[in-house]
């Protein structure tokens, strides 16, 4: 039933197993065959785990929860590109009607010395929270606010704060850079507050918090590849980097 | 007498909440500086309430099973947040979504709980556009709102198809600021496995770190669980795969009572299943329903394109039963009018088990309006579409982009297929107004209450009532309590073997610890041979077809008896491979499956007990000749609040419903 038309794929899959943070990791193969192209690329996850359980094998860890896109879990690093070939989606919204029968597929964790590998494909994203938890945020006590209609916000500023807010903090801007720079991440937050008017009352402190919090955690530095920007699969934009360069700069030279 | 005692404030409706908060006792700052408050779930509830009370001093840890508290399943909420702003000037008010909440639950809810929900309801939107929430504006500066199921009136908040990830942002980077402030101490990658109890008082909670699999004992004087709901119980929801019943069950094991466990909500658009690979199901927000059409064919079995089947042979049934509320019926009938119709044969799709959710006649609305606000006469019908799409891509963009990643269907050319599925749980442990439950020092907030939906909840009501509890309720609320463990430890603070001095020490804490070790060796060393996830599907379908949209008594006693064997063969033949000691997702969902199979048990216990229907609980001897659900106010207007007393056996609590201040009537939207 459904849309699918039915196809059948048979795969390789070559999957980093790693036993631990300090373990060394290698790729596994494993064959595959009957993958219906109305499957999820972790549903095919799903029916190999199941393979290799009744097999007396190891399930292979993989993050995930929320599989529509939005919870930011799932991070597999496939084919060499975050969240696979489609542009604009998470490795959960991928599905197999995008892979061709007889196919090999290279999956591996993200790759980033911010985040560690705790087992197999999962990794430690941390260091996100911590750059919030440094500034991401307007300081704000329950019970403090005022009539949500006295702030007067004009719709194209809102929309903008939307868009970069829209970040799910997946971390595939990482997982793609080459320096595995945060850029993208923390200026989404930082452009985020800076258009609202809520925000301009810590919008210096907030910048340069955030940004040395970022360095701390060993992410490295953008040189403007761009790559975050064709990665992310919530289309969050260059311009917020840019724009957040320009809030530090007047954050640091008063 | 009850063992139930609500504590439900004395006075008029509108007077309980605002005098009760007002004589509530205090805890001095000092005072709440050495008071601990452990909050298990990290979702708008929980993250709402750690945050207000970190601010308000007291000493907090939080608690998610997630990689980080921005995970939790709040995020993945699409269409908004009901407030009694009355921004539209339409006639709203805070007795309106009182009333239309009571109404849209079927008179199963406890009054003075929603009414206090509405209350709160404008505060919520305040907070949240303080905290720089980007919710959906006008060209004017002011916020929009639209229309959800169950209302006449738009009271809904939005932030496009994403209204729940940026509400659950904006708690979570209150959250954020008081872990970095050193208020919280946050556990990411940490499961709660029980709550720890001496003297029937809650004292802490034993949780395994899901890395390093190590077993940790936690104090604290008040434990709030914010677990969100149960709908995993069915295998395939809306719900996210992690989404679980374990912290809220052991609770319940442990003493609380477990309300209207039968009480679930099955949501009428999803997208269908497309084969035995399915892991989950995919909501598409109610909010369509303000813009897309609901229909079948009139003839039955039709194999025509959708596109190709003209107007007149259409058969907008919710239109046609409800014409008062047309396409925006609350969900519990609208899921059984979809259901109603391909029983009948009118499905469509390969698997006739769909209806049609069309937007091109109000995609052509907004065209025309589109063009004539730009001046363009006579325009073309490719013209007008072309517009209203635009009109129709900026409201609902990631939905349709979800639509066609998951079913390869362009939406905006062809209607949506979609068919109910579950979506939300109303049932949940039982709180008393204060949301305590009926063990001493353990509360239950947001989806893991019973308290505010009766058997049916109103869309978009979920995030109103999350953030009401953690917001606005808790942080009074809990003082009852902690201002008499102030008492208690000053009155304490000479005994050596207090609590407050031994706190993890005390031996109750080593034996909870135990308890949970041997429970996770136990499943390792079954070793049986079938996996846990077949287990998790088995038992789905058992309750998907005997305790899903329809039940009837003889299927409901064939579930438990099914759910019986199944936990059996659980129990001497599941494999779970791996050791403890490492990070070991089957085992983590070893046992989320065990406490699933219990509750599928308690569940059709509870809808075999409720002989009438009611929202979501649809049994089929109880339904009038039009097929809508019968109540039976005489023999079960009460809450039912179950209370566990071994293996397969429970005992039956009533609470009363008292209606002071909304007559009681037949539920009608037509």
């Amino acid at each position: 039933m459904g849309s699918g038309n039915g196809t059948e794929l048979n795969l390789t899959l070559k999957v980093w197993r790693q036993k631990n943070t300090k373990a060394t990791g290698s790729f596994e193969t494993h064959q595959l065959t009957g993958i219906s192209t109305d499957m999820s690329f972790l549903e095919m996850f799903d029916v190999l785990n199941e393979k290799l359980i009744s097999e007396g094998k190891e399930a292979i860890a993989f993050d995930h929860d929320c599989r529509e896109g939005i919870c930011g879990m799932c991070s597999m690093y496939i084919n060499g590109r975050p969240h696979g070939p489609k542009q604009g989606v998470t490795t959960c919204q991928l599905h197999m009607r995008s892979f061709k029968t007889g196919d090999t597929i290279v999956v591996e964790p993200w790759r980033s010395g911010a985040f560690p590998v705790i087992k197999d494909l999962a990794v430690d994203r941390s260091a996100f929270d911590r750059i919030i938890a440094s500034g991401g945020y307007i300081s704000v006590n329950t019970g403090n606010a005022q009539d949500a209609n006295n702030i007067l916000i004009p719709k194209t500023d809102a929309d903008e704060a939307f868009g970069a807010a829209a970040c799910i903090g997946c971390g595939a801007c990482v997982a793609a850079c080459k320096n595995s720079s945060a850029m993208l991440f923390v200026s989404a937050k930082v452009s985020q507050l800076a258009l609202l008017p809520q925000g301009q009352v810590e919008r210096k402190e907030r910048v340069l918090k955030m940004v040395a919090q970022m360095d701390e955690e060993g992410f490295g530095n953008c040189t403007n590849t761009g790559a975050c920007e064709a990665e992310c699969p919530k289309g969050i934009s260059l311009e917020n980097i840019a724009r957040m360069n320009r809030e530090l700069m007047g954050a640091t030279f008063k | 007498m009850s063992k139930l005692d609500s504590k439900i404030p004395e006075g008029s409706i509108e007077q309980k909440w605002t005098k009760y908060r007002s004589s509530i006792a205090l805890v001095n700052p000092a005072n709440k500086r050495s008071l601990e408050v452990l909050v298990v779930g990290s979702g708008l509830a929980g993250a709402s309430a750690a945050a207000t009370l970190a601010e308000a001093g007291y000493k907090v840890k939080v608690f998610c099973f997630q990689d980080s508290p921005r995970r939790a399943h709040s995020i993945a909420a699409q269409g908004g947040i009901n407030a009694a702003k009355n921004y539209q000037n339409d006639g709203d008010s805070t007795y309106r979504l009182f009333y239309d909440t009571i109404k849209g639950g079927d008179y199963r809810a406890r009054e003075a709980n929603v009414h206090r929900l509405a209350e709160v309801s404008t505060s919520i939107i305040d907070q949240c556009v303080a905290q720089g929430v980007p919710l959906a504006r006008e060209y004017g500066g002011l916020l929009s709102n639209r229309s959800f199921g169950g209302t006449q009136v738009q009271r809904t908040f939005y932030a496009a198809g994403q209204t729940g990830q940026q509400l659950l942002l904006g708690a979570y980077s209150a959250l954020q600021r008081q872990v970095g402030s050193g208020n919280i101490e946050l556990c990411h990658r940490h499961e709660m496995l029980d709550i720890v109890t001496i003297d029937g008082v809650t004292r802490g909670i034993i949780a395994r770190n899901l890395i390093t699999g190590e077993m940790e004992k936690h104090f604290g004087h008040a434990v709030l669980l914010c677990t969100g709901g149960y709908g995993n119980v069915f295998y395939l929801s809306t719900n996210a795969m992690g989404s679980n019943v374990t912290a809220a069950w052991k609770a319940h094991k442990k003493g609380a009572f477990f309300a209207n466990p039968c009480y679930t909500q099955i949501h009428p658009t999803c997208i269908p299943v497309s084969g035995d690979h399915q892991s989950k199901l995919t909501l598409m927000s109610e909010s369509l329903r303000n813009d897309g059409r609901i229909w079948v064919p009139k003839k039955k079995d039709d194999t025509r394109k959708a596109t190709d089947i003209p107007e007149e042979e259409r058969d907008y049934y919710l239109e046609r039963r409800y014409p008062a509320f047309g396409n925006l019926v609350p969900r519990d009938v609208a899921s059984r009018a979809a259901k109603e119709r391909c029983d009948a044969g009118y499905g469509v799709g390969k698997s006739k088990m769909a209806v049609y959710l069309d937007f091109a006649f109000n995609t052509a609305r907004y065209g025309k309006t589109e063009a004539t606000k730009r001046n363009l006469h006579n325009p073309s019908q490719e013209e007008i579409m072309r517009l209203g799409k635009e009109v129709v891509k900026e409201k609902y963009g990631n939905l349709f982009d979800m639509y066609q990643q998951i079913t390869g269907e362009n939406p905006y050319e062809v209607p949506m297929r979609i068919y109910p599925a579950v979506h939300y749980t109303m049932g949940g442990l039982w709180v008393d107004y204060n949301l305590m439950t009926t063990v001493k020092g353990l509360y239950a907030l947001g989806e893991a209450n019973f308290s505010d939906h009766g058997a049916n909840r109103l869309g978009a009501s979920a995030l109103m009532q999350g953030l009401a509890d953690g917001y606005f309720v808790i942080p009074y609320t809990l003082g009852v309590y902690l201002s008499a463990e102030v008492t208690r430890m000053s009155a304490e603070k000479d005994k050596s073997d207090s609590i407050d001095k031994l706190k993890t020490k005390h031996p109750a804490f080593e034996t909870a610890l135990k308890e949970q070790t041997d429970l996770i060796n136990k499943f390792l060393n079954i070793k049986g041979t079938k996996s846990v996830e077949s287990f998790h599907k088995r038992l789905g379908l058992i309750i998907w077809n005997k305790c899903g949209m329809a039940r009837n008594k003889q299927g409901l006693l064939d579930a438990i008896a099914e759910i019986q064997a199944l936990r059996k063969e659980f129990w001497s033949d599941v494999r779970v491979l791996g050791t403890a000691n490492e990070f070991n997702p089957d085992l983590e969902k070893a046992g989320r499956v065990a406490d699933f199979i219990e509750l599928g048990e308690l569940m059709c216990k509870d809808a075999l007990n409720r002989e009438e229907s009611c929202g979501g609980h649809f049994r089929e001897e109880h339904q009038t000749e039009e097929g809508e659900a019968k109540r039976d106010d005489v023999n079960f207007a009460y809450v039912a609040a179950w209370e566990y007393k071994g293996v397969s056996e429970w005992e039956l609590n009533k609470e009363e419903l008292k209606y002071e201040n909304i007559k009681i009537a037949q539920r009608s939207y037509k």
